[in-house]
């Protein structure tokens, strides 16, 4: 078994209002980047476990966005392998 | 009317909601979310508040509590359940209700009174009420802004399944109205079978004039009697 560190993204799905993203475009309009046109937040979820494989730390990441971290009505979400063994310990 | 109210860590209402069955005659019982059956109820209902202070998303952590297993089947076995404000969250999130809740569009915590048209009376829970009426009862949350594609919505219209909208004194449905940027201004959505109820507004808050309104008397009446067969 192999430990891995793995970053989940969870995204606003296009089209659906995202009201905070609004509010920090706004934020940055006003601050003077007048040249966004659009800020989404979404959120980012980091998960140690041990896994025979990366494959396999993925495949579980992906089911527990299915059963809770993300909402499929509101949100879409990918999963990368950010670090491995040693480095996740740290 | 034998009423479990669960309650989650985080839950505020639990207390209002307990008070409002035992006003119009039912008989409450706090059931806390990691005890299991709910054999012997007639009702359940999912109090308001901030379980597991909105971790994740609204509802989204108090969904996989041990007692939900049993809420999902007392609902499959159509006994009515009825979710307010972080409950409706909560079944919205456990799938017994289609959609999704998400920050308001203010994107402020809206604590007031607003005003909800009743749309469909042929429900468990509105019966006592006239389609059209319109109530006033207070909100008190920072997502309730319902969300569903454009198909569930189409279907919740058809099948009539919008219980609540947000109106305004004139009873129009207008954005002015609208306290959380809800598509269509939808306040409360039943499922399909009729049982189940999910709704962002008190009306366990709104149940004595002398603290503002008696308007959400009805939804709790209108259970109690559903469950009673009339006898003249």
């Amino acid at each position: 078994m192999s430990r891995f560190r793995l970053e989940i993204r969870v995204k606003p799905r296009p089209g659906l209002l995202n009201p905070e993203g609004k509010a920090i475009h706004h934020a940055l309009n006003s601050l003077g980047w007048s040249e966004v046109s659009d800020v989404r937040v979404g959120k980012a979820i980091y998960v140690d476990l041990e896994a025979p494989y990366a494959d396999g730390a993925v495949e579980a990441a992906e089911a527990m966005c299915r059963k809770i971290l993300a909402n499929p009505v509101t949100e879409d979400f990918e999963v990368a392998v950010v670090a491995e063994a040693e480095e996740a310990r740290t | 009317m034998k009423v479990a109210v669960v309650t989650f860590p985080g839950s505020n209402c639990d207390y209002d909601l307990y008070k409002a069955i035992q006003q119009v005659g039912g008989e409450p019982t706090f059931v806390w979310h990691r005890e299991r059956g709910l054999d012997g109820f007639d009702a359940v209902m999912l109090p308001g508040g901030f379980s597991y202070g909105d971790y994740l998303r609204a509802g989204a952590i108090a969904r996989m509590s041990p007692v939900m297993e049993d809420v999902v089947a007392f609902a499959e076995g159509g006994g009515p359940v009825l979710g307010v404000c972080n409950g409706f969250q909560i079944l919205c999130e456990a799938g017994l209700l289609p959609g999704a809740l998400v920050k308001n569009a203010s994107l402020r915590f809206e604590s007031r009174d607003v005003l909800l048209r009743v749309e469909n009376t042929g429900n468990l829970f509105t019966a006592d009420y006239e389609v059209g009426d319109v109530l006033r009862v207070p909100i008190a949350h920072g997502e309730g802004n319902y969300q569903a594609d454009e198909g569930t919505l189409e279907r919740l219209e058809g099948e009539g399944r919008v219980i609540f909208r947000y109106v305004d004194a004139a009873g129009a449905a207008t954005d002015a109205a609208n306290p959380n940027g809800s598509l269509r201004n939808i306040a409360g959505i039943v499922n399909e079978r009729g049982n189940v109820l999910g709704m962002m507004p008190h009306p366990e808050r709104a149940m004595e004039p002398l603290l503002g309104s008696s308007d959400g008397v009805g939804v709790f009446t209108s259970l109690s009697r559903s469950l009673v067969p009339a006898t003249s």
